[in-house]
């Protein structure tokens, strides 16, 4: 297909999001129905012509046209099928066009699917969602335009950055842009709540699914990213800490605040204004997000200034979005009006404690992230915020939200009773309790922190089942009865002791790895044996192969245990030719939840390898719990019917703790 | 003219997206309030399921209803009457002129600013399958170079391309074929004269110990060869030896029919070192020969000093950087090809082939590294 019908596609698609933004939102002012009705239709027309757009570029690498320069930069003919559709999105002008194609798919879906919305807000959301699209397709033509010819067209490209060439970058960026541009349709939500002035009854319904989906997708997408560094990078770490990691986790953290505020927004008419307040702020932070990945400020401050073109363009973004919003938030919030209220001690004060305790996090590991790139840019002078900082804030602040976390579920809504919840978690805390001390007794001294968060994981995990056998009345009742409750639950209430278990396996990977990972740096020749945590690798041989694009060196080793051989592992060192750029590819053996990980190192003087080998034990859960989080999510999402909090009425005789105001 | 038809139909879509909603429905004028109210009502219908169910116990559910009606009081009270739409026709008019008119200004102006209309798609599979007359030269430089990675003895392969290398700018490419050809078919006038003039041209024109190698490699070959006599002299020229320079081309001059090509460009070079030519002098021979060497020497100092500057600009030029290196020690300047070798080093820093290629021509042009 000719690249310039897609060009032209995202030339009207900005078109189409100029009217978008003006027609339905003049409309809910002037209360004009017929313009109100353009919205939705114009959405569609955006999403079309941005999906034809993406569709044009994608049939662009798939056929090779290196009469477009994104092409000739960022692919090559010999590429396997997979990585030249992925290489569309693998570069900086592809993935913005995904970005907005994302954009355009959830406006399209609000469209479509907000037939019982209260037209107003439609509309109001519509024209929200219209100017995000302003934005982001202005900065693909003017900045980042992925239609660029070059003629005469080269007769082959520069291929693929070959840390990209994987099946991570099909997954990983777009989970990651369903989560980021989730949030668009929250934050759409909230801002039209301002413009208007009021929170309709709808809207927290439509928040709701919104930010749990955006959530589900951000938490698979970051877990997906974390396996990925893992097995791609080579040196068996799964975190780094890294800017481009901390910019999902900060979305992440509001998000998972935002989905708890919902709730109670949803259930109990309270707490709309911080609910809205957090929608903002997590799409905010998705902004930013994409600003720090897509400047190249994170490269060099310095980079950043000697080609601020795009940088700038961004952070105008930035500061119309968030800046426009806040102030927006500041001069509205108070006509909205107040919810119901609450005690301090109810399922709605231990969300609020969750809110802060999240919402603080997010605030540290932005610190942590911006105060170096502020600094350089400031004096000059290079720091780096490493692990230890970001360790020691968002683990104090995480710990006593996971610690909590049992509660939250197991008190009532409006006024809740603390002692019970604790005494119905007795079992759960002793069990947490016999873990952590088989975890100090197998550990045999080392650091305290371990067997803490090995009974914590514990507690969480056990507390999830300690909430839904509550309400099914496991143990109370005769089974049958039990398993029909249990059967009847809403799946929200599955959902959330699903998500919540999710967190204790994930926090039960984090310290197993963390503590007794064991690692093996040796140089090896073919026939040496050496051990890693328990197994012992013999480099069996060292074989070279030819792949479509590469050649690799590949290491194969034999893996026993106690003498008795149970199979092997392959690792390999690639170079792509079209780059000349090396990749590892780190072997990989699951045991269980625990794995064997190989990865080779350069050739030494003396003949063999530098090889590195680490055992993790119980490393799996890290991801499986994330997966399990969005489970969770899937499930609670899945749960359709309109959710109204029953309060616990307030006994007449014993004057209830005096409730507070929610906001 | 395909392009044009999906150009047209797709603004004629986007403005029936605009056109088509704006039409006057019967329905126009419902209150939001009723919306909310659904909502509520829907919410009194699922208290009362969950309690039938058994989930809730029904104080509980007597709790909730009343926080329902609540809400639905208020929603009743807010917003019975003056919230319901409207929908004017001078509106509708002006949304309408907007999206007939304004779209395809705005789309059409803002896609001739940025987009390349007269070009094609040019999938690779179509270009490589083209018959050669209508391949374009990059797809034939592919495919010979496809078959000489899988030939690489292929001596006649490396002659073909190595004219089109010089043709399309890839001297350095060029110089490589006509090694290869050397060293697969043999030395002789034309290889080495093509060798050293593609080298020349990688180095903009001065004549490196290289190419003066490939020359004299050409001469050795067939000592009456002029190309490789012309840049023989050319390199005596260069070197500060003029009158070195005046002999060969004289001898040249002596050996060429009035009616070579070359002819003109010899006289002038002549009239370069200051000796007589033979031939009818052409206007640019007395051009050359008014300027005082002064002037020429001043135009040599403006155009490396633009090179300089270009350099200075944008960097990211090795070739660049090796010329102005050259140049500046061709005029005399040490302590300037010096500085220019420094700040070409600290551009290529991170390539190591780069710095190797400076500190090569740094250590033949003396200049220490």
């Amino acid at each position: 297909m000719n690249p310039e019908i897609g060009h032209y596609a995202l030339v009207l698609a900005l078109a189409v999001a100029i009217l978008q933004t003006v027609l339905p939102i003049w409309g809910a002012r002037t209360n004009d129905a017929a313009l109100m009705r353009v919205g939705p239709s114009l959405a569609l027309a955006f999403c079309g012509f941005v999906a034809l757009s993406f569709a044009v570029l994608v049939t662009a690498y798939v056929s090779s046209d290196f009469s477009v320069l994104n092409v000739v930069e960022n692919s090559h003919s010999l590429k396997p099928l997979l990585y030249r559709i992925t290489g569309t999105w693998g570069n900086h002008e592809g993935s913005m066009l995904l970005w907005a194609l994302v954009l355009a798919i959830f406006g399209a879906t609000v469209a479509l699917f907000g037939g019982n919305l209260p037209a107003r807000l439609k509309a109001n959301v519509l024209g929200v969602q219209g100017s995000i699209g302003v934005a982001f397709t202005a900065f693909l033509l003017l900045t980042s335009n992925p239609f660029t010819r070059v003629i005469p067209a080269p007769a082959e490209g520069h291929d693929l950055n070959p840390v990209l060439q994987d099946i991570g970058l099909a997954i990983h960026p777009p989970l990651l842009y369903l989560g980021y541009v989730g949030f668009s349709v929250t934050f759409a939500f909230a801002v039209a709540a301002l413009i208007d002035g009021r929170i309709d009854a709808a809207w927290a319904r439509w928040v709701r699914p919104w930010a749990l989906g955006a959530w589900g997708f951000l938490t698979l997408g970051i877990a997906m990213g974390s396996y990925w560094a893992y097995y791609e990078l080579g040196w068996g770490g799964w975190w780094f800490w890294d800017p481009v990691e901390n910019a999902s986790l900060m979305p992440w953290l509001a998000g998972t605040a935002l989905i708890h505020s919902a709730v109670v927004m949803e259930k109990r008419d309270a707490l709309k204004v911080w609910t809205v307040l957090l929608a903002i702020l997590a799409f905010s932070l998705s902004l930013l997000g994409t600003f720090l990945v897509r400047s190249g400020v994170l490269t060099s401050v310095h980079a950043f200034a000697t080609d601020p073109t795009r940088g700038v363009f961004i952070l105008c973004i930035l500061v119309i979005f968030i800046g426009g919003s806040l102030t927006l938030f500041a001069a509205r919030a108070g006509s909205l009006r107040q919810g119901g209220i609450f005690a301090p001690i109810s399922r709605e004060g231990a969300l609020v404690l969750n809110n802060l305790l999240l919402t603080a996090a997010a605030a540290a590991v932005f610190v942590g992230t911006l105060y170096p790139l502020a600094l350089e840019a400031v004096t000059g002078e290079k720091i780096t915020v490493g692990p230890p900082y970001f360790n020691l804030t968002v683990g104090a602040l995480m710990l006593p939200v996971t610690f909590a976390m049992p509660f939250g579920p197991l008190l009532a809504w409006k006024r809740g009773d603390l002692a019970g919840a604790a005494q119905r978690l007795m079992l759960a805390f002793l069990l947490g309790l016999l873990a952590a001390g088989v975890a100090a007794y197998a550990q045999g001294g080392g650091p305290a922190l371990t067997p803490i968060g090995i009974g914590l994981a514990a507690f969480v995990v056990l507390g999830a089942v300690v909430d839904i056998a509550e309400r099914a009345g496991i143990g109370r009742l005769p089974a049958a009865t039990a398993f029909a409750r249990f059967r009847g639950l809403p799946r929200a209430a599955h959902g959330a002791a699903l998500a919540h278990a999710g967190v204790g396996i994930c926090l039960l990977g984090i310290v197993a790895e963390t503590s007794w990972n064991s690692e093996t740096i040796i140089g090896a020749k073919v026939g040496d044996r050496f051990p890693v945590g328990g197994y012992e690798l013999t480099l069996a041989r060292l074989e070279p192969r030819t792949g479509p694009n590469y050649r690799e060196l590949v290491g194969v080793f034999d893996i026993s245990r106690g003498g008795a051989s149970v199979g092997t592992i392959e690792s390999s060192k690639r170079l792509f030719t079209a780059r000349n750029m090396p990749t590892t590819e780190a072997g990989i053996r699951t045991f269980g939840f625990s794995q064997l990980y190989v990865s080779l190192g350069d050739e030494l003087p003396g003949g063999g390898l530098a090889i590195r080998a680490y055992w993790k034990p119980l490393v799996t859960l890290i991801w499986i719990g994330a997966i399990i989080m969005a489970l969770g999510g899937v499930f609670s999402l899945s749960d359709r019917r309109l959710r109204v909090g029953a309060p616990k009425p307030a006994r007449k005789a014993v004057p209830a703790a005096k409730p507070v105001a929610a906001e | 003219m395909l392009l044009w038809l999906a150009i047209s139909l797709m603004t004629g879509a986007a403005i029936m997206a605009v056109l088509w909603p704006l039409r006057p429905r019967v329905g126009d004028g419902v209150s939001d309030g009723q919306a909310d109210l659904a909502v509520y009502r829907d919410q009194l219908a699922e208290i009362d399921r969950d309690r039938d169910a058994g989930l809730i116990g029904a104080s509980e559910s007597e709790a909730a209803r009343t926080e329902v009606a609540r809400r639905m009081l208020r929603v009743a009270q807010a917003d019975a009457a003056n919230r319901i739409a409207t929908s004017s026709d001078r509106r509708r008019r002006l949304a309408a002129a907007v999206a007939l008119v304004g779209v395809p200004l705005f789309a059409g102006g803002l896609y001739f600013a940025l987009g390349s209309p007269e070009q094609g798609g040019q999938p690779l599979a179509a270009r490589l399958d083209a018959r050669p007359e209508q391949a374009d030269v990059a797809i034939l430089v592919r495919r010979v170079e496809d078959h000489l990675n899988a030939n690489p003895d292929d001596g006649r392969g490396y002659e073909v391309i190595a004219p089109i290398y010089m043709r399309i700018g890839r001297f350095e490419d060029a110089a490589r074929a006509w090694e290869n050809a050397i060293r697969l078919n043999g030395s002789d006038a034309r290889r080495q004269n093509g060798l050293g003039e593609a080298l020349l041209a990688q180095s903009g024109g001065v004549v490196t110990a290289e190419a003066k190698a490939a020359f004299l490699a050409a001469q050795a070959d067939d000592p009456k060869d002029p190309k490789a006599r012309y840049f023989l002299g050319l390199a005596a020229e260069q070197d500060g030896r003029p009158q070195e320079a005046a002999s060969i081309w004289s001898a040249l001059a002596a050996d060429t029919p009035a009616d070579a090509p070359w002819r003109p460009m010899l006289d002038a070079a002549l009239a370069r070192v200051g000796a007589p030519t033979s031939g009818p002098s052409a206007a640019d021979v007395a051009a050359a020969q008014q300027m005082s060497a002064e002037d020429r020497n001043a135009m040599v100092r403006g155009m490396v000093d633009r090179l300089s500057q270009r350099l200075a600009e944008n960097g990211d030029d090795l070739d660049g950087w090796l010329r102005l290196m050259r140049a500046w020690n061709v005029l005399g300047e040490g302590g300037k090809a010096r500085d220019a070798a420094a700040k070409a080093r600290v551009q290529f820093a991170a390539d190591t082939q780069a710095l190797g290629r400076i500190d090569a021509l740094a250590r033949e042009l003396g200049l220490g590294s």
